[in-house]
C-alpha cells in the first residue's frame, strides 16, 4: 500500500494547469492597452487589491449574489467551492501537521488518508478528521443539488439550464467523480484499517463488511486522482476555466478597466469567466415571454469562446440590459454585445482541440466597409436659446408627449426653443445599437453642431434612447436631461404649479433611462407629486422591457407584442387606473397590447396642470371657429 | 425593350413601371426574403415613407426602395439604401408589422456581398 503511481495523473493535471494559466494571464497581461496596464499596475498595490481579496471570498467562494437571487442555487455553488477550498486548505494543514515532515507536495495533502490510513484515532486528529469527513459531506449535499439542477432543472427554481458542448460535458463528469470518489477511496481505506469519523469510517465498516476493503481502496484511488487530472487537463478548454480566470477578472475590474468598444484582454477575460451559470437564461424575456431559448447571453458568450458564427444570436436581444443586473460574475453583457454587432460577419467553423489551448485569440474579422452616408444633411444656424428641447424621432409618432410637454414647459414659463419641431435628425442610437458607430458618429457631428450653436444651458428630450446618448457619447456643454427629470426640476424650483389627479397609476422604468441612464427616482418623485404610485414586482433595476427595443434588430413583430403584453400584464397586476411610462417607444408598445391606458409622464404632468385662465381663453376667435363648424 | 418600344402595341407602359428583365438582379431580394419573411408582407401603402426621419432631409424612401428590391433594380438601390438612419419609426406605422430596419440593414448587406461576388 505504499506504490505512489497512482498520484500521477493528479500532480500532472496540477502543474499543468498552474504552468498554463501563468502563462496565460502574462499573455493576457501583455496584451492590454497601456492604460489598462497602468491602471492594473496601480490597483495591484492599493485599496483595489484589498476590495479584490474581498470580492473574491464573497462571489468566487461564497457566491452570495446567487444566493440571494436563488438560496437553492447559491447553496450548490457556495458549497462545491467554498467546501472544496477549505478542504484544501484544512487537508494542507492536516497533513503539515500530522506528518514527520513539513513542506510536503500537494499530492501528500489530497490522498493524506492514503499515505495515513490509521490517522485520526484519538485525541486532536479525530476531532480534525471529523472536521475533514463534515466538509467532504458539505460537498457531497452540493454536488447532489448540481447533478438534481443537470437533469431537473425546475426542482432548483431554474426554468432553465445551459446546454454544454462535449469538453464541458466531460470535465463535468470528472468534476462529479471527484468527491464520490474520494468518498469511496477514503471509506475503503478506512474500512480497511478500523479508522475514519463519522462519515468515511462508518461507510469504510459498512462496506468492508462484505468487500475487500483493502484490495478496493486503490482503484477508487486511482479514479479519485484521474477525474482529478483529467478535470484539470480539461479545465482551460471547458465552462470551468471560470475558476481561475473570475480572479483575474475581478482584480482587473477593481482596477478600472472596463470593456471599451473593441475586443481586447478584457473582453477576452470575461468572456472565459463566464461560468455558463444560467441566471441569465432565467431573467431573459425573449425565453420567458417570447419562447426564443437559444439567443441568451450564456449562449452569446459561449459562442464567443468557442469562436463561432454567433451574428444571428449577437443581433436577436432587446438590449434591456436584464441580465446584466443579475449577472454573478459582473460580465458587461451590453457592450459585449455591441462590440460583436462591431465586427463584420464571420465564417462558422468549429474550433479544434488544440485551438481551444490557444494563449491568445486573434478574432477573424473584417471591419465593416462604410461609406459617408449622410452628406444631404444641411447645417442650419439655430436661434440662441437657454433650453432647447429634442423630442426625438420616437416622440414625433406620440405627438400627444410633446403637446403635454409644450403645456407644461409654456406654464412654467420656460423659455425654450424646439430644436426638431419640423422633423430633426436621428440621435444616433439606434445605429450605435445596431454596431455602426462611425456612420451614428456623423449624426452625432450635425446634432452636437446644432446643439452648440443654439448656446443652451440645457438640453431636455422626451426620449430615453435620445438622452442615453446625447449623456454618453456627445461633447456637449449643456446639460442634458430627461424630461422627467425636467420637470421634477419645475416643482422642485417651484415655477411648476400642479393639482393632484385622484388616479392609482403604475410606473414603467424604461430600459435606456432606468438600468441604462440610472434614472430611477425622478419620474418616481414626479408622479407622486401627482398621483398615487403603485409598486410592482417588477421595477427599477429589474424593469421589465416593453417589447419595442430598438436594440432588437430581427425580432418580429408577433414576438414583440407577446413581450408587451407579458410585460403589461406584470405591469398592471394591481390593477392602476393608467400605465404611466417615459418613453414613447415604450408608450406606442404597450399602447398596442395594454387594456390599461398607456400614458407618458408628460401627459400625466399635463393634466395635473390648472385650468387655462380666463384671460387666456378670451384671445381665442370664437366666431371663426363657430363659423368653421357650421360649415363643416 | 426601351418604353418607346413598348408603346408600339397600341398602349402606353409608364417607364417606371417598367420591369427590365435584361438587367433585374434577384439575388438580392431573395437574401432579404430568405433572412426577413416578413419583407413579403408589405402592400406598399407608403406609411414608412411618410413618417421617415432621413426622408425628410433627402430623397430617400422606403416604398421605392422595396420596389427597387422587388425589381431587382441594384444600380438606385445602392446610394439609396446608405441614406437610411435605423432610427425605427417606421417600423411602428408599419401596419403589416414588416421588420422594416433588418430589411434595410439586409439590403445593405447583400449589397456588400454583390460587390465581393459572394452572393
Amino acid at each position: 500500500m505504499n506504490s505512489e503511481l497512482f498520484t500521477l495523473p493528479f500532480n500532472l493535471g496540477l502543474y499543468f494547469i498552474l504552468i498554463y494559466s501563468v502563462v496565460r494571464s502574462t499573455v493576457w497581461f501583455r496584451d492590454l492597452s497601456r492604460p489598462d496596464k497602468l491602471r492594473l499596475q496601480r490597483g495591484f498595490f492599493g485599496k483595489p487589491f484589498m476590495d479584490s481579496l474581498r470580492e473574491i471570498f464573497s462571489e468566487s467562494l461564497l457566491h452570495r449574489k446567487i444566493f440571494s437571487k436563488n438560496p437553492v442555487l447559491g447553496y450548490m455553488h457556495m458549497s462545491l467551492a467554498f467546501g472544496w477550498f477549505l478542504l484544501i486548505v484544512f487537508g494542507t494543514i492536516e497533513a503539515d501537521f500530522f506528518s514527520e515532515k513539513h513542506l510536503n507536495p500537494p499530492s501528500h495533502a489530497i490522498f493524506f488518508r492514503w499515505f495515513n490510513p490509521e490517522h485520526g484515532a484519538e485525541g486532536f486528529a479525530r476531532i480534525f478528521s471529523f472536521w475533514m469527513d463534515l466538509l467532504l459531506a458539505f460537498i457531497l449535499s452540493g454536488l447532489l443539488l448540481a447533478i438534481i439542477k443537470r437533469f431537473i432543472p425546475r426542482m432548483m427554481g431554474m426554468k432553465k439550464t445551459t446546454k454544454h458542448t462535449w469538453t464541458d460535458r466531460i470535465a463535468l463528469i470528472s468534476l462529479w467523480l471527484i468527491f464520490p470518489s474520494r468518498l469511496l477511496a477514503e471509506s475503503f481505506t478506512c474500512g480497511a484499517y478500523g479508522s475514519g469519523s463519522f462519515l468515511t469510517g462508518n461507510l469504510g465498516n459498512a462496506l468492508a463488511s462484505f468487500l475487500p476493503a483493502a484490495e478496493m481502496a486503490p482503484w477508487f484511488w486511482w479514479l479519485y486522482s484521474l477525474s482529478l487530472g483529467t478535470f484539470f487537463i480539461l479545465l482551460p478548454v471547458s465552462r470551468y476555466f471560470h475558476i481561475p480566470v473570475e480572479l483575474f477578472l475581478i482584480f482587473m475590474r477593481n482596477s478600472g478597466i472596463t470593456t471599451g468598444d473593441r475586443h481586447s484582454s478584457y473582453t477576452e477575460v470575461q468572456t472565459h469567466a463566464c461560468s455558463s451559470c444560467g441566471v441569465c437564461i432565467s431573467v431573459c424575456q425573449m425565453s420567458s415571454a417570447a419562447g426564443i431559448h437559444d439567443i441568451q447571453s450564456a449562449y452569446f458568450i459561449k459562442g464567443l469562446r468557442n469562436d463561432r458564427d454567433i451574428a444571428a444570436i449577437t443581433a436577436n436581444c432587446l438590449m434591456c440590459g436584464r441580465c446584466e443586473e443579475v449577472c454573478p460574475v459582473g460580465i458587461e453583457l451590453g457592450p459585449m454585445r455591441l462590440i460583436e454587432r462591431r465586427q463584420g460577419e464571420r465564417s462558422d467553423r468549429i474550433m479544434k482541440l488544440p485551438e481551444k489551448y490557444s494563449l491568445s485569440r486573434k478574432r477573424g474579422s473584417t471591419e465593416k466597409i462604410l461609406t459617408q452616408a449622410y452628406g444631404y444633411l444641411v447645417r442650419e444656424e439655430p436661434e440662441r436659446a437657454d433650453v432647447l428641447f429634442f423630442a426625438g424621432c420616437m416622440t414625433h409618432l406620440t405627438p400627444s408627449v410633446i403637446v403635454a410637454m409644450k403645456k407644461i414647459m409654456d406654464s412654467a414659463g420656460v423659455r425654450y426653443r424646439f430644436m426638431d419641431e419640423n422633423g430633426g435628425v436621428c440621435c444616433g442610437r439606434p445605429l450605435m445599437l445596431a454596431g455602426r458607430d462611425r456612420e451614428a458618429r456623423e449624426l452625432i457631428n450635425h446634432n452636437s453642431d446644432m446643439i452648440w450653436k443654439s448656446g443652451a444651458q440645457i438640453l431636455v428630450t422626451s426620449c430615453p434612447i435620445c438622452y442615453k446618448v446625447f449623456r454618453e457619447s456627445y461633447y456637449l456643454e449643456a446639460r442634458v436631461m430627461h424630461h422627467s427629470e425636467f420637470i421634477n426640476l419645475l416643482i422642485e424650483e417651484g415655477s411648476l404649479r400642479l393639482g393632484y389627479l385622484h388616479k392609482k397609476v403604475v410606473y414603467h422604468d424604461p430600459c435606456e433611462l432606468g438600468r441604462g441612464s440610472g434614472i430611477f427616482e425622478e419620474p418616481r418623485a414626479v408622479i407622486s407629486y401627482v398621483a398615487e404610485l403603485q409598486t410592482s414586482s417588477q421595477e427599477s433595476n429589474m424593469s421589465l422591457c416593453c417589447g419595442g427595443s430598438l436594440g432588437n434588430l430581427t425580432l418580429s413583430s408577433g414576438k414583440r407584442a407577446m413581450i408587451a403584453a407579458d410585460a403589461a400584464r406584470t405591469l398592471t397586476l394591481g390593477s392602476p387606473d393608467e400605465l404611466i411610462t417615459a418613453c414613447p417607444l415604450c408608450k406606442k408598445t404597450f399602447a398596442q397590447v395594454a387594456e390599461t391606458k398607456v400614458s407618458d409622464i408628460a401627459e400625466l404632468v399635463a393634466a395635473a396642470l390648472p385650468a387655462p385662465r380666463a384671460a387666456k381663453a378670451k384671445t381665442r376667435p370664437p366666431r371663426r371657429a363657430a363659423r368653421a363648424v357650421s360649415n363643416g | 425593350m426601351s418604353a418607346g418600344q413598348a408603346n408600339r402595341f397600341g398602349f402606353v407602359i409608364n417607364p417606371s413601371r417598367l420591369i427590365d428583365y435584361d438587367t433585374s438582379d434577384r439575388k438580392v431580394r431573395e437574401y432579404i426574403t430568405l433572412r426577413e419573411p416578413s419583407f413579403t408582407l408589405c402592400f406598399a401603402c407608403g406609411g414608412c415613407a411618410a413618417t421617415c426621419t432621413a426622408g425628410q432631409h433627402t430623397s430617400f424612401n422606403l416604398r421605392r426602395m422595396n420596389t427597387y428590391i422587388r425589381r431587382g433594380e441594384i444600380e438606385p438601390l445602392r446610394e439609396e439604401v446608405t441614406r437610411c438612419m435605423l432610427c425605427g419609426k417606421c417600423l411602428l406605422v408599419c401596419p403589416r408589422g414588416v421588420n422594416t430596419r433588418n430589411v434595410v440593414s439586409l439590403a445593405a448587406e447583400a449589397i456588400r456581398k454583390l460587390e465581393r461576388n459572394e452572393l
